[in-house]
């Protein structure tokens, strides 16, 4: 796959504090990048620098092979923005809003509407198309100004807190409309303090802190890399009438009794299997066999304090 | 541009009359107090009449048109801000700068959107105003200062327009963009005020100086905002408390520098801050020379009839204390009150020079020279020499007053002019800090000591010197 966002020693500087420092990261065509940190990171700025509204103050950004800085309107022209706060005119409604927009875009007259139209009611928003923006809830808002991103059908999307001051029924749709993107191919960089959002979207998570990049891979690797290897649990019906098998070395056992096992193993795919055999052997009733459920946010919180 | 930038305007518009708090004062400006001014116009010449005070009316007309043109775009000072800074603070900034659409068509869009409301409404109330005069006294304006006050009062909202932006694009918030408008309001006041005496008085021939003079000031604000008003400055300035520590501490580096040395001031300081205003140190020799240029024309074209006065002669009584009552605004002879005087008019001028883009500081140098190139000018029909008048009165202090003056009033130019175009990667607040800073230092430096030798000869040197020559 191609790379469509690509970073260079990416840097920002502010007066006497640096915002982003020395980023250098890659991003795939229809990958979806998760960017964690806590506030004042540096992600905001990232976002912006990719988007070309702010330029770096050293280091290089190309975004779908356009260069942020020489390029700016072309950049603008394929990537669509949700920025932290929805930002809405509201005294407009939201056709007009978006119409708005959509000229700004450089969008033919029947093209805005078509897709305002197909993107309000893929949100649920059409039947309250008569509304000002102004009496719309945080909810319906935060939806509004994704719509306004989508609305140009960029290649590639920045959410900077997507799912923030929504109802958990709208969360999930913009979730839901997050993992659609993906299956048509578009590339996402998603800003969140939401892990298990981070966790349910994300191929790649980069973690950053004061403006330095501190840790990236596909979640499983964050995981690995900073929790160790994964335990696994064994659950009997009853309790054995002789000790644990040991399968010789390839189980590092973390603790049991007589019902259970918890155990590291390198290699589960034959560890796993061979285990299984022998309880069978034995006669021990097994009830399950499963992976021990490891939270993003132990990864997180590992890396940021 | 172009296009991009009337999208941004017929929303931005739209906008603005949806708002009631907007939309219902302009119409009341436009409609109503046209009507107002009307009838006390009517009034006023009905009463003015009957005692035959005919010029009344004809200069009154005038100055009710500017009035009834000024009042509604008054409101676009508050629509810019609004637009500007407003957006700003609710967050709905970003999504424009988001769009592909160019920093100086997002800047002229607005600058359309804040002026033409307001500026329809102008155009509305003036004619209202003259055609409510023409149904009811047939009266019917010289196309000229029509011409002059419609024009001045597009410039006069552009000045405040583009002024705005200048202010909104240091600020992050409307209620701290309302505090700052006082540089574009206090300057604004003063010119309606010359305006007024102008119009009274008649005299519309300077109104075209005016104008012209407004046209500059709305190519300086406009070359500003579109400096200012781009996407890496509006984003980077995420607070704008107000810290007077950091402000001290700023002031404190620009003026003592790594530490404080009077010889290192002298030495390095002085020349180095010479040589870097060297063009304001020009445009104010300029202003000076200009002065007294038009002061001697003024005399050339007024001369003192032949023959009223004889030729100048000095009584040594005049140069006593305390002067003759009537004059006591005039400082007494003594290096003291003279010294405290002159820094007094200097640091006045300082001061209303960081108002007005440093303007009227050198309209402060420039009123004295007249004064000197006139009575300089008077002198050949008074049988005196004129060079001869310069020699005696202004040569022997001026060797220092002067010098002094000159270079006050080029930092203060430069005060006023900093906050239009800092140079690149400097906010214009610690230009204008340093700016103040280099002031502070030539006025207790090099000015103070200047003033206080000047005072002296002028006190002590002056008169005994003007005796020798015109004494009797």
């Amino acid at each position: 796959m191609p790379a469509l966002i690509e970073t260079l020693g990416l840097t920002k500087q502010f007066d006497t504090l640096t915002a982003v420092d020395h980023l250098t990261l890659t991003v795939v065509e229809g990958e979806i990048l998760a960017l964690l940190g806590p506030n004042g990171a540096g992600k905001t700025t990232t976002v912006r620098m990719l988007s070309s509204i702010l330029k770096p103050t050293a280091g290089s950004a190309r975004v779908a092979g356009y260069d942020v800085v020489r390029d700016a309107r072309a950049v603008r022209h394929i990537v669509g923005h949700l920025t932290e706060f929805p930002g809405l005119y509201l005294r407009m409604r939201p056709l007009d809003y978006l119409d708005f927009f959509g000229e700004l875009q450089g969008m033919a007259r029947a093209d805005r509407r078509a897709r305002a139209q197909e993107l309000l009611q893929h949100f649920d928003l059409w039947d309250a198309r008569a509304r000002r923006l102004g009496e719309y809830s945080k909810g319906m808002r935060q939806k509004m100004a994704l719509i306004r991103a989508m609305l140009h059908n960029p290649r590639i999307l920045f959410l900077d807190e997507p799912t923030s001051a929504m109802d958990p029924h709208s969360a999930k749709q913009v979730r839901d409309a997050i993992a659609s993107l993906r299956g048509s191919g578009r590339t996402i960089v998603l800003c969140t303090h939401n892990l298990y959002e981070a966790e349910a979207l994300a191929d790649h998570i980069a973690v950053i802190r004061r403006g330095k990049l501190i840790a990236l891979g596909t979640p499983a690797q964050l995981k690995c890399d900073l929790l160790g290897l994964p335990l696994w649990q064994v659950r009997l019906a009853r309790p054995l009438d002789q000790p644990w098998p040991s399968l010789n070395g390839a189980l590092q056992v973390q603790s049991f009794d007589d019902l259970t096992l918890r155990y590291h193993t390198r290699a589960p795919e034959t560890a796993n299997p061979l285990l299984l055999r022998r309880l069978q052997e034995i006669g021990a009733a097994v009830l399950e066999l499963h992976e021990m459920p490891r939270s993003l946010e132990e990864v997180y919180l590992k890396l940021v304090l | 541009m172009l296009t991009d930038a009337l999208i941004i305007t017929r929303r931005e518009i739209r906008d603005s009359l949806r708002d009631w708090r907007i939309l219902a004062p302009i119409v009341i400006l436009t409609l109503i107090f046209p009507w107002i001014m009307n009838l006390s116009t009517r009034v006023a010449i009905n009463f003015v009449e009957e005692y035959n005070a005919t010029i009344i009316p004809l200069r009154l007309v005038p100055f009710a048109l500017m009035i009834v043109g000024f009042f509604p775009i008054s409101f676009s000072l508050i629509i810019a801000l609004e637009t500007f800074v407003g957006e700003k603070e609710r967050n709905s900034l970003e999504p424009l700068l988001d769009t592909p659409i160019s920093d100086e068509a997002l800047y002229f869009g607005k600058l359309l959107a804040a002026m033409l409301p307001p500026l329809f409404a102008s155009y509305l109330g003036v004619l209202t105003y003259l055609l409510g005069l023409y149904l009811s006294i047939q009266y019917t304006p010289e196309w000229i200062v029509l011409f002059q006050i419609v024009a001045m009062t597009t410039m006069e909202a552009l000045v405040m327009v583009s002024g705005a932006v200048v202010v909104s694009s240091h600020t992050t918030s409307v209620r701290a963009a309302n505090l700052l408008a006082s540089f574009i309001i206090i300057p604004m006041a003063f010119l309606l005020q010359g305006e007024s005496v102008l119009l009274f008085w008649g005299q519309y021939d300077v109104m075209w100086y005016i104008l012209a003079a407004l046209f500059v000031a709305d190519v300086l604000l406009i070359r500003t905002g579109v400096r200012t008003f781009n996407r890496e400055e509006i984003l980077a300035r995420e607070i704008d408390t107000l810290n007077l520590g950091s402000m001290a501490r700023a002031f404190r580096r620009f003026f003592v520098g790594a530490h404080f040395s009077p010889a290192r001031i002298y030495r390095d300081d002085v020349p180095r801050l010479l040589r870097e205003n060297r063009l304001a140190l020009a445009v104010t020799l300029l202003v000076v020379g200009g002065g007294v240029a038009l002061g001697w024309l003024m005399a050339l074209r007024y001369p003192l009839p032949a023959g009223a006065f004889g030729p100048l002669r000095v009584d040594a009584d005049v140069f006593k204390s305390p002067l003759t009552p009537g004059y006591d605004f005039l400082p007494s002879i003594g290096t003291l009150p003279i010294f405290f005087n002159n820094i007094r008019a200097l640091a006045l001028a300082a001061l209303l020079g960081l108002f007005s883009f440093g303007s009227l500081a050198l309209l402060l140098l420039l009123i004295p020279m007249g004064i000197v190139g006139f009575f300089a000018g008077e002198m050949g029909p008074l049988g005196s020499d004129p060079l001869t008048f310069l020699a005696a009165f202004i040569l022997p202090h001026g060797l220092f007053e002067l010098p002094a003056a000159i270079i006050a009033t080029a930092f203060a130019l430069r005060l006023g002019a900093s906050i239009i175009a800092p140079p690149p990667g400097v906010t214009a607040g610690e230009n204008l800090l340093r700016a103040l800073a280099d002031l502070a230092k030539m006025f207790l430096f090099v000015v103070l000591p200047l003033l206080l030798l000047a005072a002296w000869v002028e006190a002590n040197v002056t008169p005994q010197i003007v005796i020798w020559f015109y004494g009797r």
